[in-house]
């Protein structure tokens, strides 16, 4: 297996994971504060839901867009979502903003789901409604993702494995610690994800202008792939550098610990 | 209506999200890039690199703009 090839197992296997790990939260504080089988249930329709719009997005997107156009807008489109991310883990890094904590989400779930009222013996509607949704939105960044690297990369299958991967390890992981998955390294996770969807992002999106010249062909990179691991390198070294920055101008007490005790940057 | 809402609402967290700058960043380099492809004869990879550094600077000036102190009223 070629050294791009797993570039994209390792970028759809980390992307995914972190968003699986949030669906997991929403799904596990139903489960255990209301019905099991309504939180599955809403879980399964959610998993169907995203496999027909999986299908009629990737047939849309394949069939009516140029190649050039695909890396503009996908490339665009990843950009924008990586540099979200980066610039959280720049933030929290720096002590600017507050740690991503799955245990306070995971508490604000069982509230809301105790708030709700009782269970009756039926569906529970609330557990299925709450576990749709959170497994939807949480599943179409990943659908999202597996699109856009497998697509752009000409490799949908390995994007498919390192998503399945995924779920497959945060499921197991959920079965075996029942309990909110807070002791997985979430931020910084999504600063590592952040980094990769930041470099793809910015090799397919240069790539995509393209499209507006004549002949449509797609800006080349010095060294072609190779410019991708550049990419990479120096989009951490300069999130390196900035989070040394904003450090220095960070309050003390937020600067090293990074507790939400205020207003922080939203 | 309320599919087309929740599909439009969707696509506005996922671009915009939380921090609208960063939407502006890319698409303002993003355009910048195209200018110089369209209107000037620079060649490929100078251009590759030259829009990488746009995204750069763009992303840093968002990230200023996040973190600047606020004077007091």
């Amino acid at each position: 297996m070629s050294a791009a090839t797993w570039g994209l197992l390792v970028a759809t296997f980390a992307a995914c994971f972190v968003e699986m790990v949030e669906a997991a939260t929403i799904v596990m504080a139903m489960g255990f504060t209301r019905s099991w089988r309504s939180a599955f249930a809403g879980t399964g329709a959610a998993v169907v839901a995203l496999a027909i719009v999986t299908t009629f997005a990737g047939y849309a997107i394949t069939s009516w867009l140029p190649d050039s156009a695909l890396q503009l807008v996908i490339g665009g489109l990843l950009l924008i979502f990586g540099l979200q991310w980066l610039r959280k883990a720049v933030l929290r890094s720096s002590g600017r903003k507050s740690m991503h904590d799955e245990d306070e989400i995971y508490r604000d779930e069982v509230e809301l789901a105790r708030a709700a009222g009782d269970v009756g013996s039926g569906l529970d509607m609330f557990s299925f409604i709450v576990s749709f949704k959170g497994v939807f939105l949480e599943g179409m960044e990943v659908v999202f993702i597996v699109i856009t690297f497998g697509l752009n990369a000409d490799n949908v299958p390995v994007a498919v494995v390192g998503a399945a991967a995924a779920v497959v390890v945060v499921v197991s992981i959920a079965f075996a610690a029942r309990k909110p998955l807070s002791m997985i390294p979430e931020n910084l996770l999504k600063y590592g994800v952040g980094i990769m969807l930041a470099s793809f992002g910015t090799f397919w999106s240069v790539e995509g202008v393209g499209i507006f010249r004549t002949g449509r062909e797609s800006v080349a990179w010095p060294g072609n792939d190779i410019a991708l691991l550049v990419l990479i390198a120096a989009w951490f070294l300069l999130s390196r550098v900035f989070i040394a920055v904003l450090r220095v101008g960070a309050p003390p007490a937020r600067a090293t610990a990074a507790v939400p005790t205020g207003e922080f940057v939203k | 209506m309320n599919a087309v809402k929740a599909f439009g609402r969707f696509w506005y967290d996922f671009i915009i999200g939380d921090d609208w700058k960063i939407a502006v960043a890319v698409v303002s380099a993003l355009a910048l890039v195209t200018v110089l492809l369209v209107w000037t004869s620079i060649g490929d990879h100078v251009l590759a690199v030259l829009g990488g550094v746009l995204i750069v600077c763009a992303f840093a000036i968002s990230l200023a703009i996040d973190t600047r102190p606020r004077r007091s009223k």
